[in-house]
């Protein structure tokens, strides 16, 4: 049978010199030089062939990788913090330099060779552990929000998710489990708090109840797979999972067993809920449920037609059990679809793909933990407390879809 | 033949696939690590290795340094360290407020917070902000004295030490509850 021509071809190596290739490409520039007419249609050409990712070779492999320089995600700092952009993320990892920050006088260059974590007070062996010595004892990786409690901001129909709760952040962490520590130090049973101190200007304090450090605190150095970053607390900082942000105290110093709480600045004239009643609550530690919609959101321009809504949810107190989304301003809700695996006081991705005719209307998301808790609106949160915003306020967010497809923040 | 060729494969892959079994057996505390295991890393902590950094001070008064202030002196060093962001008496500004005033509803120490032990404990280890960790034991005494007194809990006059900044009553007390919710369908 005779072979079709180009059935069976044959690879053959083809051997091209490199002066070869380099007397082309001068030959080439030659055409340039000595031809004006040609030039013009030269530069054509060279002009497609720059935006044309075939027909040159691109960018060696580096070091480090970089985002394209057609993508700018950004967080938003003031002088006290820099928020994460919710709007501008996919899935629930936040990418390490883009996780939130909040500190109370900046954030220290410490090196980890000159860095010490002492443990000490009601324990039979205080100790000192450097970053080495946290790293020989079994480790654990975890993926887990951290979210600062005092994370709602309303005032404009024009804020983000980032500009509304922006103070809230996941990665996957790496460290020590506290009570691996706790039993080597012999904590004293008789202790009921420790003190965990940072490395800070603020020299950071809180106190932390001891049945925590038992249950799932961990003393964590890594971070998406590498140090964690300076922003986080490097080289290593308390992480409680669930817990207000602040508590998980960032360049941990010491740690100090206790028989009562020490009602630090941070526990007192700060991040405690004035009530209606007059009264202050305190020791508010595990973060609400919480969800928002950060698809289509401000500043989002969208298209009558399909939307796929999509958004976080997250419980310090455990689960996402579910999450419902309303499209005419919580009138009726249905149910969204989760993204799994559903983690322990984890953002978790919920979805709902949805027909917008083009009238205005709005989104609403509400989550429910596996407590039962169901996320409250924020006329039920105003109610309970008699405030219209402060430390732990997690009310369900809104978004008016404008016919013009502008998306505003409702009550903004 | 044939059939004996699938025969013989079939086994080898069974065989192996039990072999697998043997050779990745699952991590059992029969690896030698309990959960009681103690590592022993580090090193055992010195007095010294504490005393550079315990200066935390509880409501009872565990913690407080030797010394004592009053508010005389204290208005001195607040006009020198202090003024330049929290105004001469404590409520110009431009940082936080912290004397409460009636006209004010402002937080601040006299209206919000529940223990003079923590002015003494927050004064010494974060302020002044520009300088933290630089005053003198003497002058944070002094300084707590000058803000108690300008908040009306501290009687003009009075000295401040170990034994008598615990006993400072802060009208604010009575209206801390702890946080008591755990969960489930309720909101408050
Ligand atoms: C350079 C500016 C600056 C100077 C100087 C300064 N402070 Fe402050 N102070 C601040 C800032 C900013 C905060 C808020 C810090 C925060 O919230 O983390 C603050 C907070 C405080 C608070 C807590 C207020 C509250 O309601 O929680 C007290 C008390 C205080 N300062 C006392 C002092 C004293 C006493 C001095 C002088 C020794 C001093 N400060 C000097 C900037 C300053």
């Amino acid at each position: 049978m005779k072979p079709i021509s180009g059935e069976n071809p044959t690879l053959q190596p083809i051997k091209v010199s490199r002066r070869k290739l380099l007397g082309g490409a001068a030959a080439a520039a030659l055409v340039l030089v000595e031809a004006p007419f040609a030039r013009a249609v030269q530069v054509a050409v060279t002009q497609a062939e720059l935006t044309d990712p075939t027909k040159i070779p691109g960018v060696p492999p580096g070091q480090v990788g970089t985002r394209s320089t057609f993508e700018k995600p950004v967080k938003k700092p003031s002088n006290i913090s820099s928020r994460t952009p919710l709007q501008d993320l996919f899935g629930t990892i936040t990418p390490s330099d883009l996780h939130f920050e909040r500190n109370h006088n900046g954030v220290p260059a410490i090196d980890p060779a000159k860095h010490e974590l002492v443990i000490h007070g009601m324990v039979e062996k205080p100790i000192v552990l450097t970053l080495a010595d946290l790293k020989r004892f079994p480790s654990v990786t975890r993926i887990c929000f951290l979210e600062c409690s005092g994370n709602f901001r309303s005032g404009s129909e024009k804020l983000s998710p980032q500009d509304i709760c922006g103070l809230t952040s996941q990665s996957e962490w790496t460290g020590v489990m506290l009570s691996t520590i706790f039993r080597q130090v012999g904590v004293d049973p008789k202790a009921t708090w420790f003190l965990a101190e940072g490395s800070d200007a603020a020299v950071m304090t809180r106190s932390i109840p001891v049945r925590k450090g038992w249950d799932d605190a961990m003393i964590v150095y890594a971070q998406n797979g590498e140090a964690i970053r300076p922003e986080q607390g490097y080289p290593f900082r308390l992480f409680l999972p669930g817990y207000e942000g602040n508590m998980s105290i960032k360049w941990l110093r010491r740690i100090e067993l206790s028989d009562a709480p020490y009602l630090t600045r941070e526990e007192t004239s700060k991040y405690t809920e004035p009530l209606k009643d007059g009264k202050i609550r305190y020791f508010s530690f595990d973060i609400d449920a919480r969800s928002i919609i950060t698809f289509p959101a401000y500043p989002a321009q969208v298209q009558k037609g399909w939307i796929e809504i999509r958004g976080i949810a997250w419980s310090g107190r455990g689960k996402v059990q579910g999450v419902e989304i309303s499209t005419d301003a919580g009138k009726s809700w249905h149910p969204a679809s989760l993204n799994g695996p559903i983690l322990d006081k984890a953002h978790t991705g919920f979805r709902y793909v949805w027909q917008w005719d083009g009238r205005e209307t709005e989104l609403q998301s509400r989550v429910t933990d596996e407590t039962g808790y169901l996320q409250p609106t924020y006329q039920e949160l105003v109610t309970a407390r008699g405030s219209k915003g402060g430390y732990h306020f997690n009310p369900i967010t809104g978004w008016i879809l404008k016919p013009d497809g502008r998306v505003l923040l409702s009550n903004g | 033949m044939m059939n004996a060729i699938i025969k013989i494969t079939v086994s080898v892959v069974l065989l192996s696939w039990a072999s697998g079994f043997r050779s990745f057996p699952k991590p059992s505390p029969a690896s030698g690590i309990g959960s009681d295991t103690i590592f022993n890393f580090g090193r055992p902590a010195t007095q010294a290795d504490i005393q550079r950094w315990d200066i935390d001070v509880r409501p009872d008064g565990k913690g407080l340094p030797g010394g004592s202030g009053t508010a005389r002196k204290g208005k001195t060093i607040f006009a020198q360290k202090c003024a330049a962001c929290h105004g001469l008496t404590g409520v110009e500004g431009p940082s936080d407020k912290l004397v409460s005033t009636d006209s004010s509803q402002v937080k601040a120490i006299g209206n919000y917070w529940p223990y003079a032990t923590t002015v003494f404990d927050y004064i010494r280890r974060a302020m002044p902000f520009n300088q933290p960790g630089t005053l003198t034991d003497e002058e944070v005494y002094s300084l707590t004295a000058f803000l108690l007194e300008a908040n009306q809990i501290l009687k003009p006059g009075t000295e401040l030490n170990a034994q008598t900044l615990p006993a400072v009553q802060m009208p604010a007390l009575k209206k801390y509850i702890l946080d008591d919710r755990t969960g489930g369908p309720i909101i408050r």
